[in-house]
């Protein structure tokens, strides 16, 4: 069997191929491949979780519990002394070494606390303006629920993991967004009149391009002063990242441009008299738009992976925001990490979403066009 | 060739220019003058600063003239091959970054090697054999490495083997050996440290070179003249390593110039993790200490390797292939 593309003819017969527009070809193409059509619902997921954390995790991320610090992750039961019950805990409790001060952590098997659905908790701001305290799960009383385990301090891994997809997601849109607008301006100018304009752009982007990405990201990042709030040192890292990510999107914008520019219906549309800019508009940009989101798509993850390096260096953002960068500056140190692996889960978020961006890339890349066979 | 490497030469200079300026901004940024985070670094750990010596260090610089005549004077000393003095090491930032290129060197080139002989035979079996088993695990092998960051990758070994083997694979030398003179105990103990870095920093161009690969393979095999030739009656082996293989590698082998730069760049977060007497661990701490001469000089030294790479890279090209030599040539 052929795991990336099942190869029954894509709709024959039911749909009129012949009347059906562009985007309709290339989204029944795009259905075809079944591995980047699941890769999006997945990601639709993954971006509403990270819309909607501050319901969906069970905690407030940054309430410190002393007597939980670095508990394992809990487990979930559903049989209570042989009987079968609506899922539950127990809750942990700690020992202490006297001798070595490790810490140990057993359940107190003779308290169940069932998980309870839309129950009362902390207590926290939705996207800064509604007040709420309902989660979409959590235990009764606001117990502490650990299902990714603690961390130093005590807090609830799992929310905080939560919590730093909303940055560690919308980085790389944000820097993929304004790659698209400097790519798409830039490019577009070099494409479209082409002579010394181009030339000169074209130098420039290969000068850009000459910088290695790591070491000017990484310098860039470290000018930061350390005083800055959180939403500053955020927009200058998405600036930071898209210094060097809008030339390939340039390049291809400027490509298609002037390759399109040749074509017969822009001469007949400039003979018949058309305005430039709604040539461009109406003629141009749609001719290479799906191109323009398919390498689009591909800049998210490398994003997505400097947002976390850089943060991890401790150089991008600093706690107490939460990303998933952050999370891993935990991870730093080894024998915590060997002691306490759960640290390392944030690494499975990111490896995800970035497994999920490239197979949508590829799915994308082969709709795009979707005349070829 | 020759106004085709003329060209390629002449846009040398406006690229190195742009470059300086970069590196020079870059030192430039952190607020205040490195001098005066000197002074206050050595007064706050109960030294006083050497009047003489900072005004010393003042005209050397020309700390108090405009931007432009500081620019000169930093340019002019990169020149004569004086990058500045580094502050948290008291050292020119020459030394520093000398003193550890050998090693960052011969890690990027051992890299190199290792991901040549594993991507090759890889990527050749993919294509050869594609859509069968082996073929979709390394697919899906290659997928996981693209996906990891390579930092991550390291954190992973060490963690492996600290909880199976009880050792940390951080380093590149035990404590016995680490300013030990050269020896044969020297040497073995290298190589029992080297392969952890080497292999996690051969994963991300192992993964690119294979897909490439495979590709280009799967192109090639598909042409008439290979069906000549087998119809002819050569011998499976000759057939695809005498003309498909060679013509497959050709674009990678002329890459060879642009991987080194990146190489080491890319290497700069891994090596932090492990520990690894490069310069890339020395750049990210110069980037903490605001250290910023060494810094601003390992970016500039990092784009100028970059610049001199992807010119041999398309020198190489152009030689191979005179496609690319006539190309935006007046017709």
């Amino acid at each position: 069997m052929n795991f990336f593309h099942h190869n029954k003819p894509p709709h024959s017969g039911d749909e009129p191929r012949t009347t059906a527009t562009q985007w309709q070809l290339m989204w029944w193409k795009f259905k075809d491949h079944r591995l980047a059509h699941w890769s999006l619902y997945a990601l639709l997921a993954l971006y509403f979780t990270a819309a909607a954390w501050e319901f969906l995790a069970p905690h407030d991320p940054l309430q410190r519990e002393a007597r939980l610090s670095y508990s394992p992750p809990q487990r979930i039961h559903v049989f209570h002394q042989g009987r079968l019950c609506r899922p539950f805990v127990y809750p942990q409790i700690q020992h202490m070494d006297s001798e070595t001060s490790a810490r140990t952590y057993t359940e107190d098997t003779s308290t169940p606390q069932p998980i309870r659905l839309f129950t009362q908790g902390d207590s926290y701001q939705f996207w800064g303006v509604l007040s709420m305290s309902r989660h979409l799960f959590a235990l009764a009383g606001n117990a502490p629920l650990r299902l990714l385990g603690s961390d130093r301090l005590g807090r609830d891994l799992l929310s905080r993991v939560l919590k730093g997809s909303r940055v560690s997601l919308s980085i790389g849109f944000a820097g993929v967004f304004l790659s698209l607008l400097l790519g798409v301006f830039i490019g577009g100018i070099s494409g479209y009149y082409g002579g010394w304009i181009d030339t000169a752009i074209q130098r420039f982007i290969e000068i850009l391009r000459s910088f290695p990405a790591i070491p000017l990201w990484l310098a860039l990042s470290a000018a930061m002063p350390a005083d800055w709030p959180e939403m500053r040192v955020y927009f200058f890292m998405t600036v930071i990242l898209a210094i060097i990510g809008w030339t390939d999107l340039a390049r291809v914008v400027r490509g298609k441009f002037l390759s399109l520019r040749e074509e017969d219906y822009v001469l007949a549309a400039k003979v018949a008299g058309v305005s430039e800019p709604l040539i461009i508009a109406r003629h141009l940009v749609p001719g290479f738009l799906s191109h323009l989101i398919v390498t689009a798509t591909l800049a998210v993850p490398n994003m997505v992976l400097a947002e976390t390096s850089l943060s991890f260096l401790r150089l991008g953002l600093r706690p107490p925001a939460v990303s998933w960068g952050v999370l891993l500056q935990d991870a730093q140190n080894i024998r915590a990490v060997a002691l306490y692996p759960w640290l390392m889960t944030p690494v499975l978020f990111v490896i995800a979403t970035v497994l999920l961006f490239n197979f949508l890339g590829d799915g994308l890349r082969d709709a795009a066009d979707p005349y070829r066979n | 060739m020759w106004s085709f490497m003329l060209r390629r030469i002449l846009l040398l200079v406006p690229t190195l220019f742009v470059i300086s300026i970069v590196s020079f901004t870059i030192i430039q940024l952190p607020p205040g003058d490195f001098l005066t985070n000197y002074v206050s670094n050595l007064a706050q750990s109960g030294e006083s600063a050497n009047e003489a010596q900072v005004a010393s260090l003042r005209a050397r610089y020309g700390l108090d003239q405009p931007v432009y005549v500081q620019y000169a004077h930093w340019i002019g000393g990169v020149l004569h091959g004086d990058f500045g003095q580094s502050f948290t090491y008291n050292k020119p930032v020459g030394t520093l970054i000398w003193e550890r290129l050998g090693m960052t060197l011969f890690i990027a080139l051992l890299t190199i090697a290792v991901t040549w002989l594993i991507a090759i035979p890889i990527g050749i079996y993919s294509a050869t054999h594609p859509y069968s088993f082996l073929d979709y695990f390394f697919t899906f092998l290659g997928f996981i490495g693209m996906a990891t960051p390579p930092f991550v990758l390291a954190l992973l070994l060490m963690y492996a083997s600290y909880v199976w083997f009880g050792t940390s694979v951080g380093g590149l030398f035990s404590d016995l050996y680490a300013d030990a003179p050269w020896s044969l105990g020297k040497v073995w103990d290298l190589v029992k440290h080297l392969w952890a870095p080497v292999l996690v920093l051969a994963v991300g161009g192992t993964t690119a070179m294979v897909r490439t690969l495979r590709a280009n393979l799967l192109d090639q095999l598909e042409l008439p003249y290979v069906v000549t030739a087998r119809a002819k009656g050569l011998s499976e082996w000759r057939l695809l390593l005498k003309y498909p293989v060679r013509l497959a590698i050709n674009p990678l082998v002329s890459t060879i110039g642009w991987m080194l730069p990146t190489l080491i760049s890319g290497s700069t977060i891994v090596s932090m993790v492990l520990s690894l007497p490069t310069d890339g661990p020395l750049m990210i701490t110069a980037l903490m200490e605001q250290d910023m001469y060494l810094a601003g000089s390992f970016v500039m030294i990092m784009s100028v390797l970059t610049v001199i790479g992807t010119l041999l890279s398309d020198l190489l090209l152009a030689w191979v292939d005179p496609r690319i030599r006539l190309e935006g040539k007046p017709s």
